[in-house]
C-alpha cells in the first residue's frame, strides 16, 4: 500500500508539472501582452515598462517559468507584498493572491462536484440494481426508457427549467447559493440541492444502464450460481456475491468520468450564478491572467489526480486479486 | 449434413512413402537446445525484467518425414510453447531449430517466407482459429494467395478439392465458418493446413475441444491425411490415449523438458520415467476389467515454471527421490534394456512394465482416508470373527 | 415460475421410494429461437451411498437436468414438468426457501471449473463455512474449524494458513479440492457432480477422483456424476445413464452399459474413444454427423439421422416413433434384444479390441 502510494504520488508530481510548463508555454504563444490588462485604459508605455518589471515579464519565459515552480514551494515577493508558499503568483486583474482566492472559491465547486457525485452514485446504482433484479418488468423497462430521455438532457437546460418550477412558480426553495457547510449545515444542503440534482441528471442516467448491464452480467456467473447451490438466499447472493463483482467496471468509468464530473460542475456553477472555481477559470482566461489560469489548472488537475488514486484503491480493496498481486 | 465418410481421392501425386520414422536418414526437423523464457517484469519504482517462466527449458528431439511425433504433457509442460516455437510464432530464447538442415530459428520474415508454406499449423479451438468474416473458400485459399501459389485448374477448384478430401461438401465454398459446427470448423482448419501440401504440420490440441464422437471424425481424418499425404505431424495434446492412437513416437514433457520419448510400444508398455509411469497408470480406463493397471497417485500440482525445482524437476512429486535428484540433472539417455530411440532423463528409472504389485499413493489425504477405511474394515472384521 | 406438473397423484404416493427419484422429467425453456427441449421425458432413481454416472455429449440435457434438481435453472424461462422426490420430498413444487434449506445441506453439487465456480472476493474458509453457518446456525469460529477441517481432510497443506487465502491463491488442483470441501461441509446426502476434473490434468484428476470416492465411502453419499468421459464413470460410478438429445437411450450398472452396450449411441461413443490398450491399426469409429439442435430435435428416435442400423427396423419406426426406454437395464431402440446382440457381437465388440 505505501509503495503504490509512493509510485501514484511521484507519478502525479510528473503529470501536474507537466501540466504547468504545457500551461505556462501555451499562454506565452498568445500574441498579446498581458500587463496591457494590468495597465488599464490610459496606459502609457511608461507605465506598462514599470508593470513589466513588477510582474517579471521581462524574463525570459522559462526564468519566468523557474521563478513560478520555485515560488510554489518557497514563495514569492511582489510589489503588492509577500506571497507566501504555496505561491501561486498574484493576480494579473485584481492584484490578489491567486491562493487565496482559489481557496476562497474551491469550496463551493468541491460541495457542488462531491455532492452531484453522491447523488448520482446513490440514485443511478440504486435503479440500476432495481432493474437488473426485476429484469424484464414494466420497472425495468421504465428505468430504461427514463435514463435514456434524461441521458440526452443538458444541464444549462435542465438548470433554468428546475429553477422555473421549484423556485420562482412554487417557491418550494430558495435560489441557489452556497453557503459554507461549517457555517449552516443545513442552508448549505438546501442552498446546493437543485444544482446537485441538475448536474447529476445525466449522469444518472449513464449509471444505471451501466449498474444494470454489470449486475445482469454477473448475475450469470458460475460463482453466483454456486452461492445459490450451497443455499444461500437470494437477497444475500445479490448484493454479497454478484453486487461485488459489477463495481469493477463501475470503478472503471468512474474514474474516467472525474473530469467530465469537474466540467460539469463548472459549468452548474454559470448555469446557477454561483461563484466556484468555473467562475474564475472563464474569466482568468478571458483576460489572459496568468497566474490565476496556472493556479486553476494546477489545483484541478490536483484533483482530478487525487480523485483517480482513491478510484485506484478502491479497486483493491473491492477485489482481492488486485490488492495481492 | 455434410460429413461423409472421407476418403482423400484427389490427392497429389507426388506422395512420399511413409517410413519408419527412427530408421530413415536425416530428419526433417532438428531441434536442439530450444528455449523459451517468457520475461516476468516488475519491481520499483523502474520496470525491469525480474524473472522468467521457464516455459520451454532445453529440448532436444528431431521429426522425420512422414512420421507423427507425439508430444504430450499436463498443463505448463511448455507442450504449446514448443509448437509455436516450431513454427515461429514465438520466438525462441535460445537453441536451434533445423529445418531440412538450414537452422531457422533465427530466420527473418524473407529467409521463412519459403518454408511456411511447408510448416502449417493446426490449432485447438475451431471457433477462435477461423477469421468469421471470410468465407470458408477464401480461408482455405488464403495460404496459396499468400505464396502466390496457383495451382492447376485454379485456386476456387484446389479448395473444392481439399472440401471434398476432409468431408465437407465442395457446395459450401461461399459459407462463414458461423454456419459449421465445430467439428466442421475444425475440418476447414485441417483443409486450410494441408492446402500447399505441406511436409510438416504443427496440430496443437486439436481434437480436445470438440465432442468424443466429433473427436474421434477429425482423428481419422488427420490420420489419413498423415498417411495418404505423408505429411509429418507434431502432435501435441494432454489426451495420452489420442496421442497414442496417433503418433507413432512419442515424447513426454515436463516442466519444459522431455522427460522421456520412445516409440509408441515401449513408451506405453514399457516406460522407464516415474513420470509417464504416473501419467499412465492416471488415465480412467473406460475397460472395468483393465484391474492389472498399476496405481500411482502423485502429490499436489505441477509446480511453477517460473522456479522449478534443481536438478530433476520431477522430483518434488516422486516417489524414488533422493538426494542426487535434487543436485544433478538427469540427462535424456538411452538405458540398456531399452529399444533403440527410447531416451529417459532419470536417475533412478522404473523397471520396463505398466504393472505393479503395491500401489504408490503420495498424496496424504488420500493416504489418510485409505488407511482410516481399511483400519474400519479390519476393525468390522475382527470385531465380527470375535463376536 | 411456470409449472405444467400433473395434478394427480400426491408427491409421497407416487415414484419408487428410491432415495432419488426422477420421473418423467421434462424440462423446456423459452429462447427467442424457441421452446429447447433441454431435457425431454427422463427418469432415474439413485440409492444411498451409490453413483450414477451421466453420460452425454455437450447439448444431451445432463446439465440441466441437474440444475433443475437443485431448482437452479432460470424460473422465467424455464418449464419444468415431473417429478423430482429427494428422500421422499417433492422439489419440483418445494417453494424457495424449502429448497434454500435443502441446497447446500441436504444435496450439493460440484462444479467443473473452480476458477470461476469460487467467489475471487472472499476467503476459501470464509466461502466454505458459509453454508455450515446457514444451515447448522454455527457460529463463525466453529464453522471456520469446520472450513480447517475440511480442508484438512481434502488434502489441503497447512490448512489453519490457507483457510484465509483467496482462490485465485491457490493451484488449480487445490482449488478443486476446496470446492469439494465446499460441497461437503454440511455432509449432504446427495452429491452432484458436473463434470469435476475436465478441467484438470490427468494427475490431478487421478487424485480428485479417488478423493471423491474415498470421501463418499466415508460420508456415504449418493453422487450424481455428470461427465462425456466414460473413463471417469467406468471409474467412479455403479450405474450409468446415458443422454442424447435430452433423453435417456440407455440404462444399466457399469458393467452391462460398457461390457455388452445395446444403444447404437453408445456403441458409437465406445468406438469413438481411442484406449490405452486398443489396437492402434484400427482407425476409431466415429458417430458420423453432429449432435443435434435442441430446438428442433428430429423426430422419432432423435439419434436414427446418425444411426447406421435403420434399415434393420421394419418400415420407419425409427424416424417416426419414439422408442420408450423400458425400466430397469434397457435401452430406448426400436432394434429387437436379439438384432441389438447380433450387431454388437458380430460388428462392434471385435473393433473395440
Amino acid at each position: 500500500m505505501l509503495r503504490f502510494l509512493l509510485r501514484r504520488t511521484l507519478g502525479a508530481s510528473l503529470i501536474l508539472l507537466l501540466i504547468s510548463a504545457f500551461t505556462f508555454f501555451m499562454f506565452f504563444a498568445i500574441p498579446q501582452d498581458p500587463a496591457m490588462l494590468a495597465c488599464g485604459k490610459n496606459c502609457t508605455p511608461d507605465a506598462l515598462a514599470i508593470i513589466h518589471k513588477n510582474l517579471g515579464l521581462d524574463d525570459p519565459v522559462p526564468v519566468q517559468y523557474w521563478n513560478f515552480l520555485i515560488g510554489i514551494f518557497q514563495g514569492r515577493d511582489f510589489a503588492v507584498g509577500h506571497c507566501s508558499a504555496p505561491c501561486f503568483g498574484v493576480s494579473f486583474r485584481t492584484d490578489e493572491m491567486v491562493w487565496d482566492t482559489i481557496v476562497d472559491r474551491f469550496p463551493t465547486t468541491l460541495s457542488l462536484t462531491i455532492g452531484g457525485l453522491v447523488v448520482f452514485l446513490f440514485v443511478g446504482l440504486g435503479t440500476g440494481l432495481l432493474a437488473a433484479a426485476k429484469r424484464g418488468t414494466w420497472l425495468d423497462k421504465g428505468f430504461s426508457s427514463a435514463s435514456l430521455v434524461l441521458s440526452s438532457m443538458q444541464i444549462y437546460f435542465l438548470g433554468p427549467v428546475c429553477l422555473g418550477l421549484f423556485v420562482y412558480s412554487t417557491g418550494w426553495l430558495d435560489k441557489p447559493k452556497y453557503v459554507p457547510f461549517t457555517d449552516d449545515a443545513a442552508a448549505w444542503f438546501m442552498g446546493l440541492l437543485i444544482p446537485w440534482v441538475v448536474m447529476s441528471v445525466i449522469f444518472t442516467a449513464n449509471y444505471t444502464r451501466m449498474s444494470r448491464s454489470t449486475m445482469i452480467e454477473q448475475l450469470q456467473e458460475e460463482h453466483v450460481r454456486a452461492a445459490r447451490a450451497k443455499g444461500m438466499p437470494k437477497r444475500y447472493v445479490f448484493f454479497r456475491y454478484a453486487w461485488r463483482g459489477s463495481l469493477i467496471p463501475i470503478v472503471t468509468i468512474l474514474g474516467m468520468d472525474i473530469s467530465a464530473l469537474l466540467g460539469g460542475g463548472m459549468v452548474t456553477e454559470l448555469t446557477f450564478g454561483l461563484s466556484g472555481i468555473g467562475r474564475l477559470a472563464i474569466d482568468s482566461v478571458n483576460f489572459k491572467d496568468l497566474p490565476l489560469t496556472m493556479g486553476v489548472m494546477l489545483v484541478s488537475a490536483a484533483f482530478i489526480i487525487v480523485c483517480n488514486i482513491i478510484v485506484d484503491a478502491l479497486y483493491a480493496v473491492i477485489d482481492p486479486r488486485v490488492r495481492l498481486s | 449434413m455434410t460429413e461423409k465418410s472421407t476418403t482423400p481421392t484427389a490427392v497429389a501425386a507426388t506422395v512420399p512413402e511413409p517410413r519408419d520414422a527412427a530408421e530413415s536418414g536425416t530428419p526433417l526437423m532438428s531441434v536442439r537446445g530450444l528455449k523459451k523464457h517468457f520475461p516476468i517484469k516488475g519491481g520499483f519504482p523502474i520496470k525491469r525484467t525480474v524473472g522468467a517462466v521457464k516455459a520451454v527449458d532445453g529440448l532436444d528431439f528431431d521429426v522425420f518425414a512422414g512420421e507423427s511425433l507425439g508430444l504430450v504433457g499436463e498443463s505448463g509442460c511448455g507442450k504449446s510453447t514448443t509448437g509455436r516455437l516450431l513454427t515461429r510464432l514465438h520466438e525462441p530464447s535460445a537453441g536451434t531449430i533445423s529445418y531440412r538442415g538450414k537452422d531457422i530459428s533465427k530466420a527473418n520474415r524473407r529467409q521463412m517466407a519459403p518454408i511456411r508454406s511447408e510448416i502449417q499449423m493446426i490449432f485447438q479451438d475451431p471457433y477462435a482459429s477461423l477469421n468469421p468474416r471470410q468465407t470458408v473458400g477464401k480461408i482455405i485459399s488464403g495460404p496459396m494467395e499468400i505464396n502466390d501459389i496457383d495451382p492447376p485448374g485454379g485456386r476456387e477448384a484446389r479448395v473444392r478439392e481439399l472440401l471434398e478430401i476432409v468431408g465437407l461438401n465442395p457446395e459450401h465454398y461461399n459459407r462463414f465458418p458461423h454456419e459449421f459446427s465445430g467439428g466442421q470448423r475444425q475440418r476447414i482448419g485441417v483443409a486450410r493446413a494441408v492446402a500447399l501440401q505441406p511436409k510438416l504440420i504443427i496440430a496443437d490440441e486439436p481434437v480436445s475441444a470438440l465432442d468424443v464422437s466429433i473427436q474421434a471424425q477429425v482423428v481419422n481424418l488427420l490420420q489419413e491425411v498423415q498417411r495418404e499425404m505423408g505429411i509429418a505431424f507434431v502432435f501435441i495434446a494432454h489426451d495420452l490415449a489420442v496421442v497414442r492412437h496417433f503418433s507413432q513416437r512419442v515424447a513426454v514433457m515436463y516442466l519444459g523438458k522431455i522427460v522421456e520419448i520412445a516409440d509408441r510400444d515401449s513408451l506405453y508398455t514399457r516406460p522407464r520415467h516415474p513420470y509417464t509411469h504416473a501419467l499412465l497408470s492416471a488415465v480412467p480406463d473406460a475397460d472395468i476389467d483393465a484391474d492389472k493397471k498399476e496405481r500411482i497417485r502423485l502429490e499436489g500440482d505441477v509446480p511453477s515454471p517460473i522456479s522449478p525445482p534443481s536438478g530433476c524437476r520431477f522430483r518434488t512429486r516422486c516417489w524414488k527421490a533422493q538426494d542426487k535428484c535434487a543436485t544433478e540433472e538427469p540427462p535424456l539417455v538411452h538405458i540398456e534394456g531399452n529399444r533403440q530411440g527410447h531416451l529417459t532423463a532419470c536417475h533412478f528409472p522404473e523397471d520396463p512394465t505398466v504393472e505393479r504389485d503395491k500401489e504408490i499413493v503420495m498424496d496424504p489425504a488420500l493416504a489418510a482416508l485409505e488407511e482410516a477405511h481399511q483400519a474400519a474394515a479390519e476393525g468390522q472384521e475382527t470385531g465380527k470373527s470375535q463376536g | 415460475m411456470t409449472t405444467l406438473t400433473k395434478t394427480e397423484g400426491s408427491p409421497a404416493t407416487t415414484g419408487s421410494d428410491s432415495f432419488l427419484s426422477v420421473r418423467d422429467l421434462f424440462v423446456h425453456f423459452t429462447t427467442e429461437d424457441g421452446i429447447v427441449k433441454a431435457v425431454d421425458g427422463l427418469s432415474f432413481d439413485l440409492e444411498r451411498g451409490q453413483t450414477l454416472g451421466i453420460v452425454g455429449e455437450s447439448g444431451s440435457g445432463k446439465s440441466v437436468t441437474n440444475l433443475s434438481i437443485l431448482g437452479l435453472h432460470n424460473k422465467k424461462s424455464t418449464s419444468i414438468d415431473g417429478e423430482i422426490l429427494l428422500d421422499g420430498k417433492e422439489l419440483v413444487n418445494a417453494t424457495e426457501s424449502e429448497m434454500e434449506r435443502l441446497r447446500g445441506n441436504k444435496m450439493a453439487m460440484i462444479f467443473q471449473d473452480s476458477l470461476t465456480a469460487l467467489s475471487p472476493y472472499y476467503t476459501v474458509g470464509r466461502q466454505i463455512s458459509e453454508p455450515f453457518r446457514k444451515h447448522t446456525g454455527a457460529s463463525k469460529k466453529e464453522a471456520r474449524d469446520r472450513a480447517i477441517e475440511m480442508l484438512t481432510k481434502v488434502g489441503i497443506p497447512h490448512a489453519k494458513q490457507r483457510v484465509d487465502d483467496y482462490p485465485h491463491q491457490f493451484s488449480g488442483g487445490m482449488r478443486q479440492r476446496a470446492m469439494i470441501a465446499m460441497s461437503l461441509v454440511c455432509n449432504p446426502s446427495l452429491l452432484i457432480a458436473d463434470e469435476p476434473t475436465t478441467a484438470l490434468d490427468v494427475t490431478v484428476q487421478a487424485q480428485i477422483l479417488d478423493l471423491l470416492k474415498d470421501l463418499q465411502q466415508e460420508f456415504g453419499s449418493a453422487i450424481v456424476m455428470i461427465t462425456h468421459d466414460l473413463g471417469v464413470v467406468a471409474n467412479m460410478a455403479d450405474d450409468i445413464l446415458v443422454m442424447y438429445a435430452g433423453r435417456a437411450v440407455e440404462r444399466g450398472s457399469v458393467r452391462e452399459v460398457l461390457k455388452a452396450p445395446q444403444h447404437p449411441y453408445t456403441w458409437g461413443l465406445l468406438g469413438s474413444m481411442p484406449r490405452l490398450s486398443g489396437d492402434v491399426d484400427e482407425p476409431l469409429l466415429p458417430i458420423p454427423g453432429s449432435p443435434p439442435s435442441l430446438l428442433n430435435p428430429p423426430t422419432g428416435c432423435a439419434f436414427h439421422p446418425r444411426c447406421a442400423f435403420t434399415d434393420k427396423v421394419p418400415g420407419d419406426a425409427c424416424a417416426t416413433e419414439r422408442p420408450v426406454l423400458p425400466t430397469g437395464r434397457a435401452a430406448a431402440c426400436h432394434l429387437s434384444a436379439e438384432q441389438k446382440q447380433q450387431v454388437y457381437i458380430e460388428t462392434i465388440q471385435p473393433r473395440l479390441g
